[in-house]
Parts: C-alpha cells; sequence; structure tokens
C-alpha cells in the first residue's frame, strides 16, 4: 500500500516538474514573442504614418520650412558620400589589419595588445568616437565639418567590426591551402593575395555590410563632429565632363546625412514634421535590414556551400 | 647570377615592405584608443583648470551655459544610470530567457529562424528606436498613467532595454551553447527535466560568457545616445525617478554639439569633461567583464 502511495507522489513530482519545463517554454516564446511584436509594432507604426509621404519628391527634395515640400535629397546623398569614404577607409585598413594579425603576427606582447585593444575599442560608446573626431580630426587637423571627418569617424567606429570578420573568415581556411601555395614557392604576400583573401573573401564582405548598416545609422559621432542639420545644397558633383575629369572636392564639403535629418524632424512638435520622420525613418530601416539582410543570407550561403 | 640575386633581393624587401604596411594597419586600432584618451585627457585638463575636480564630482546643478554656472556631473550621471537601471531591468531578464530558450528549449528551425531575426533587430539604427519611443512607447505609458510626461526616462529606458535584448541574449546563447553536450547528458541521465538542466546545469557553466554578456549590456546602456536624446528630454534634472525626464551625459554632448559653441570655450571643454566620465564608466565595465570571464572560466 505505501508502496503504490510513494509510487502516486513520485508521478505528481514527475508531472509537476514536467508542467514547469512547460512553463518555461511558454515564458521563451513570449519573451520572443516581445521581441517580434515590438519589431512589428515600429514597423507598422512607421510604415503607417509615413509611407503616405513617400513619394519622388520627397527623394529630390532638399529639406524646407514646409514639411509638405520638405524632401531627403541632400540627406541621402550625404550619407552615400559619406559611406564611400567609410568604405574607403574601413575596408583596406580592417582587412589588412585581420590579414596580418591572422598570418602574420608573431607571438609577442604588441600582438597581445592590439588584440585586446580591438576587443575593448568594440565597446567604446560611439559618441565617444564622435568626440576624438571633434578633437582631432576637425580641429587639430584641420579637416572640418566636411564629409571627410565622418567618413574617417564612421571608418574608425566600425573597423573593429571588419578586423573580427576577417580574422574569422582566415581562420576558417584549412592549413593545406597554405601549405600549398608555399610549396609551390609563394612568398608570405602571394599566399595572401592569391589565395588567403580570394577565399575569405564573401566572409569578409558579410563583415563589410554589416559594419556599414551599422555606420549608416550612426547619429551620434556624426552630431558630435557638427554636421549640419540643415543643408538645401549638394557637395560638388565628383565626376564632371572637364579635364581632370574627377574632383575630390566634395569630400571637403559640409554634409547631413539620413539619420541627422530625421533626427531633426523628429525634434520638432508638429506633427507634419514627425510624418517625414517616420518617412526618412522607414527608409533608413529599410536599408539598414536590407544590408543586414543580404549580410545574414551571405553567410548562410557561404556555410552551405564551404566544400575544403 | 647577380640579376637573380637582385631579383631576390627586392623580392624580400618587398615582403618586408608588405608586412610593415600591414602592421601598421592593424596598429591603427592602437592609435585610435591613444587617439580618444589624448584628445579627452587635453581638453578635459584645460576643463579642470578651470572647474575644481570636488565642485565637478559633488555640484547638484548642471548649468554650464548660464552665467551662474555650475559642473555638477551628478546630475548628468542620475539620469544616465537611472535610465540604464530601466533598460537593463527589460534586458536581462528578457535576454536571459530567450536565450535560455533557444539554447535548450527551441526546435532546431525555430532556433534558425531567430537568431537572425534577433540579428536584424540588432542593426536597426538607434534614432528609430528614439522615434518609436517617443511617438509610440510614450503614447501608451500615458494611456495606463496619464501623469507621465511625454519625454521621461521610462519610455526611453524601456525602448533602450528592448533594443540591448539581442546583444544580451545572442552572447548570453552563444556561451550556453559551448557548455558541453557531456554535461547535459549527466544531468538527464540523473532524471533532471530540461528546465533543472538548464537553470542548474548550463546557466551555471557559461556563468562567466552571460556575465560577459550583460556587462556588456550595461556599458551599451550607458554609452546609448539617440533614444535618450530623442525621447528622454534635454533638462538637466537630478533624479532617480524613473517617471521625470531627465538629461543624460550622452544627451548632453548631443545637446552642445547641436548648437554652435566656439571652439575652446568652457562649454565646449566640459563635453570632453562628460565624455570622459562615460569613458571611465565604460572603462571600468570592460575590466569587470575581462576579470569576470578569466575567474569565471570553466575549463572543459
Amino acid at each position: 500500500m505505501a508502496y503504490a502511495r510513494d509510487l502516486g507522489a513520485i508521478r505528481a513530482l514527475i508531472a509537476s516538474h514536467k508542467r514547469w519545463d512547460m512553463l518555461f517554454g511558454i515564458c521563451g516564446l513570449l519573451a520572443l514573442m516581445i521581441g517580434v511584436l515590438t519589431f512589428t509594432a515600429l514597423f507598422v507604426d512607421m510604415a503607417i504614418d509615413g509611407i503616405p509621404r513617400l513619394n519622388w519628391d520627397f527623394f529630390t527634395n532638399f529639406p524646407s520650412r514646409h514639411a509638405s515640400q520638405a524632401g531627403i535629397l541632400s540627406a541621402w546623398v550625404g550619407s552615400c558620400l559619406v559611406m564611400l569614404v567609410t568604405a574607403f577607409f574601413a575596408v583596406p585598413l580592417g582587412v589588412g589589419a585581420g590579414v596580418y594579425l591572422e598570418e602574420y603576427a608573431p607571438k609577442n606582447w604588441l600582438t597581445d595588445v592590439i588584440e585586446i585593444n580591438i576587443t575593448n575599442l568594440a565597446g567604446v560608446p560611439s559618441i565617444v568616437y564622435g568626440l576624438l573626431a571633434l578633437g582631432l580630426f576637425v580641429y587639430q587637423f584641420g579637416l572640418g565639418q566636411s564629409i571627410l571627418s565622418a567618413g574617417l569617424t564612421l571608418a574608425l567606429l566600425i573597423l573593429p567590426v571588419v578586423i573580427v570578420a576577417t580574422r574569422e573568415a582566415v581562420r576558417a581556411i584549412p592549413q593545406g591551402i597554405r601549405e600549398a601555395a608555399y610549396a609551390l614557392g609563394g612568398t608570405q604576400w602571394q599566399v595572401c593575395k592569391d589565395h588567403i583573401i580570394p577565399y575569405s573573401s564573401a566572409g569578409i564582405l558579410t563583415g563589410v555590410i554589416i559594419g556599414m548598416a551599422r555606420a549608416i545609422g550612426e547619429t551620434a559621432p556624426v552630431i558630435t563632429i557638427g554636421a549640419l542639420t540643415f543643408i538645401a545644397f549638394l557637395p560638388a558633383a565628383p565626376i564632371s565632363a572637364q579635364p581632370p575629369f574627377v574632383s575630390l572636392e566634395w569630400v571637403m564639403s559640409p554634409f547631413t546625412v539620413m539619420p541627422i535629418q530625421m533626427f531633426n524632424w523628429t525634434s520638432r512638435p508638429e506633427a507634419a514634421f514627425l510624418q517625414n520622420a517616420a518617412a526618412a525613418g522607414f527608409v533608413l530601416v529599410f536599408m539598414t535590414l536590407a544590408m543586414n539582410g543580404l549580410a545574414i543570407w551571405l553567410r548562410y550561403r557561404l556555410r552551405k556551400n564551404i566544400k575544403w | 647570377m647577380t640579376a637573380r640575386l637582385a631579383y631576390r633581393r627586392s623580392r624580400i624587401l618587398r615582403e618586408r615592405a608588405i608586412e610593415l604596411t600591414l602592421f601598421f594597419a592593424a596598429m591603427v586600432s592602437v592609435f585610435t584608443t591613444v587617439g580618444i584618451v589624448y584628445i579627452l585627457v587635453k581638453e578635459s585638463v584645460v576643463f579642470f583648470q578651470q572647474v575644481p575636480l570636488w565642485d565637478f564630482l559633488t555640484d547638484t546643478q548642471w548649468t554650464p551655459l548660464f552665467d551662474d554656472a555650475h559642473f555638477g556631473i551628478m546630475v548628468l550621471l542620475s539620469g544616465t544610470l537611472t535610465s540604464s537601471a530601466v533598460a537593463l531591468a527589460i534586458a536581462i531578464p528578457l535576454g536571459t530567457i530567450i536565450a535560455i530558450y533557444l539554447s535548450e528549449f527551441a526546435a532546431f528551425s525555430v532556433r534558425e529562424v531567430a537568431k537572425p531575426f534577433l540579428e536584424l533587430l540588432g542593426g536597426v539604427p538607434t534614432i528609430v528606436y528614439g522615434y518609436f519611443a517617443l511617438l509610440f512607447v510614450a503614447p501608451i505609458l500615458q494611456w495606463f498613467y496619464p501623469a507621465l510626461p511625454g519625454f521621461s526616462l521610462l519610455s526611453a529606458g524601456i525602448v533602450m532595454g528592448i533594443m540591448i535584448v539581442p546583444y544580451v541574449a545572442s552572447i548570453s546563447e552563444d556561451a550556453m551553447r559551448a557548455v558541453p553536450m557531456s554535461l547535459r547528458e549527466g544531468s538527464y541521465a540523473m532524471g533532471a527535466t530540461r528546465y533543472q538542466t538548464a537553470v542548474k546545469v548550463v546557466v551555471p557553466a557559461a556563468f562567466s560568457g552571460i556575465a560577459a554578456a550583460y556587462i556588456l549590456g550595461i556599458s551599451r546602456a550607458i554609452g546609448e545616445t539617440m533614444i535618450l536624446a530623442v525621447a528622454a528630454g534635454m533638462q538637466p534634472n537630478l533624479t532617480f525617478n524613473p517617471l521625470e525626464p531627465a538629461a543624460t551625459i550622452t544627451a548632453y554632448i548631443v545637446q552642445v554639439a547641436l548648437g554652435d559653441l566656439p571652439h575652446g570655450s568652457v562649454g565646449y571643454q566640459t563635453i570632453f569633461a562628460a565624455g570622459l566620465t562615460l569613458m571611465l564608466f565604460t572603462l571600468a565595465c570592460n575590466i569587470a567583464g575581462h576579470i569576470l570571464r578569466k575567474s569565471f572560466r570553466e575549463a572543459y
């Protein structure tokens, strides 16, 4: 009799533990749902407010005092140009640093310092990069509040992302590839240039895209260096019909970028400008989501197709 | 023979030059850190020559741009700490539960969808979250609690918490996934349920990684700028009440940068002193995280 009662107690215990399992599973799903719901709310809320403003004029008009005529022309052109400068500096520096750390670096204290430093830099708040740029690029180097200053700042900001992605991609290449290349008499640089970098390029690209998606949405450092919020002209065109055809005048031009334009509109009380902010935000989210999505898809393809 | 030797020498020279170039690329990150410290300290030294350090730490007013200037960093720090506390109260429980769920409970297909989704959520620009906090979350909160002002640390903090969830969840999950399968198998063999295994075996084993995730979350919250600049108001306010509006260190820097203060004025230097304070806080977090990772690491 006592045996049966014990059995009943044990069964009850098991059942209660199973209930805990269920309960926690539901909690987990709920927590995930909160994330999903927030994201949906954010996207839908902005779409409802913003999409009516999205038309051709919105992309081809300069900002204006009249909300209905205001557009994001100078903002998206500015964002594109800043991204160009950012990529120009961040990609070679990041890839170079990543390849150095994986392929060249000797095991010594200096390498340790570089590695710890990169980890720490990833944790520095973005606005501190803005202060660095304000003190160093804008005043010390005299670059002013230009596209070049902003591009350099954002390049430094995303450098850790590019370096980490490069290192991971390089590390995934089997040692045999290097040995084969060395066996044929290649120098270290030839091995890197003809084998390591090409084979890791998809992984590097993923990191670069994620970094650029982050840079395009960064507001704080760009405001800190003193980007203007009201720009009603475009920088000088980089390509012209007369010789010398290519001009670099645009890098020193004042500018504004998409997130700053959105911030400017968000901080106004009039509802019409808030609509503009929603529309600009929608474009911005669309761009970053597209870039991040592309990177995730690339990584997925890479994982599936890799065969050494 | 000499031609070949010359060729070889030039080849070695080129190799050395390339190695040096790559080395400099790697050193750029070190130069960046040195640059940050140099700029912050240089401008702060000038600032502290005009404002005694003691006043900076103990004054209870922050009015650097008024005639009667006061520089009490406590005022800005209270906003930063309060909003961070709200954010962490959301991000840590949610992030941990999501991480445990994804690592121990979820089916493979759920994880395959949820992980990239969390990554996307982490990629949304913070200015967009700011807009969301001001124009979506704040009105909803006001509906529950009508006395809440339009700008408040609460609405900014909640959205900031949601912004941090993906970071905490993703790093914690990685740490839990790294716990060897044999520990779980041992636990299951003793008759433990999934929940017991997750909470009593996997989480303690992955503790160093989870703690590192929390610390990253804290330093994100302290350094977050745009959500607070948009949704928490820019009025300095010495308060630990999340229902009030208040400026944070980061929001103050943005506010000053938006105006045009002349280069070299005290107002200009305050943002570097404020930035130095911010930097010291995040540095402390980073070091704490490093120590935690080192001392609690379980070797398998």
